[in-house]
């Protein structure tokens, strides 16, 4: 492939070309590649579930919204192991910018305290904690039992964003077209009822 | 790689989103646990699409941040209208339906 007359400019196009052509071709995680992943998935989740254990418990309603910032943060991360790159963008788009401003943005026009607060709970949390453990244990039992030992497949490909989009705008277009819909009256209702007068 | 280690990061991230919806009384921080919950479902849907190698998955994930989106920002407004009215976003004080 390397002629002796390659320029290093040209030795740096030909090793870019192979590297994409590798990323390109659907070729199965080794066993090193599968362990980082896996590593990562659990670094990242384990993040994700102290952010968000210590969002519905802090009692400084910005510290929650920078909480849920981090959570939102790591589940994109999880949309990068299971290739799905385009949700990951949009989640970092949609949720890290658009929505968690809109968030700080309650906090700011409700006038919350900026401090910690007391009364931002109700006083029967265990019975809260019990529904929620009761929630994990039944969804986490028929978890186990149905999909004890199903693995990921092995040629597990990136689904790339030409196919996405392929998708939407064949098979669901009309799902699609309705949601531009939905998102105009959902702006319009959103101005309507926050209006001042 | 399992599927369900996906799917049980999934089922703990929305028993804490249920959790935070169950006990906290500001009307915002309702909100963000609602987000959470959304969330959980989203990895869901990624983590089966990618199990079948099916882009249905991805692309109701997709659909799913658009509508929480367009619910977000109906939810907001519905609180600020409440703290205008009330001058408090404790949701255990709007109780007018309660006879």
């Amino acid at each position: 492939m390397y002629s002796r007359q390659t320029s290093p400019k040209e030795g740096a196009k030909v090793i870019l070309g192979n590297l994409l052509s590798l990323a390109a071709e659907n070729t199965p995680l080794s066993e090193t590649g599968e362990w980082i992943a896996n590593g990562f998935f659990y670094v990242v989740a384990a993040v994700a579930v102290a952010a968000a254990l210590k969002m519905v418990t802090t009692k400084n309603v910005v510290h929650a919204a920078l909480y849920l910032l981090v959570v939102l943060s790591s589940v994109a991360a999880t949309y990068i192991v299971l290739g799905a790159e385009f949700a990951a963008a949009t989640q970092v788009m949609v949720y890290l910018g658009a929505v968690m401003v809109l968030m700080l943005f309650g906090v700011m026009l409700t006038r919350a305290q900026i401090g910690k607060e007391d009364n931002l709970d109700y006083d029967h949390k265990w019975l809260g904690a019990l529904v929620a453990t009761a929630m994990a244990a039944v969804m986490g039992y028929s978890l186990w039992e149905y999909f004890g030992s199903k693995t990921m497949p092995d040629d597990m490909a990136p689904q790339r964003t030409s196919e996405v989009s392929g998708e939407i705008f064949s098979t669901f277009i009309v799902p699609f077209e309705a949601l531009s819909v939905l998102l105009l009256a959902a702006l319009i209702g959103a101005v309507v009822v926050a209006r001042k007068d | 790689m399992f599927l369900n280690q996906f799917l049980f990061f999934a089922a703990i991230l929305f028993s804490i989103g249920v959790y935070g919806v169950l006990t906290r009384k500001n009307g915002v921080l309702v909100l963000l646990s609602i987000e959470l919950i959304l969330n959980a479902v989203n990895i869901n849907l990624i983590a089966f699409g990618a199990y079948h190698q099916d882009l249905s998955g991805q692309v109701f994930a997709l659909f799913i941040i658009a509508v929480a989106a367009a619910e977000v920002g109906v939810g907001l407004a519905i609180v600020l209208l409440i703290y205008r009215n009330r001058r408090s976003i404790d949701v255990s004080e709007a109780d007018l339906l309660k006879g």
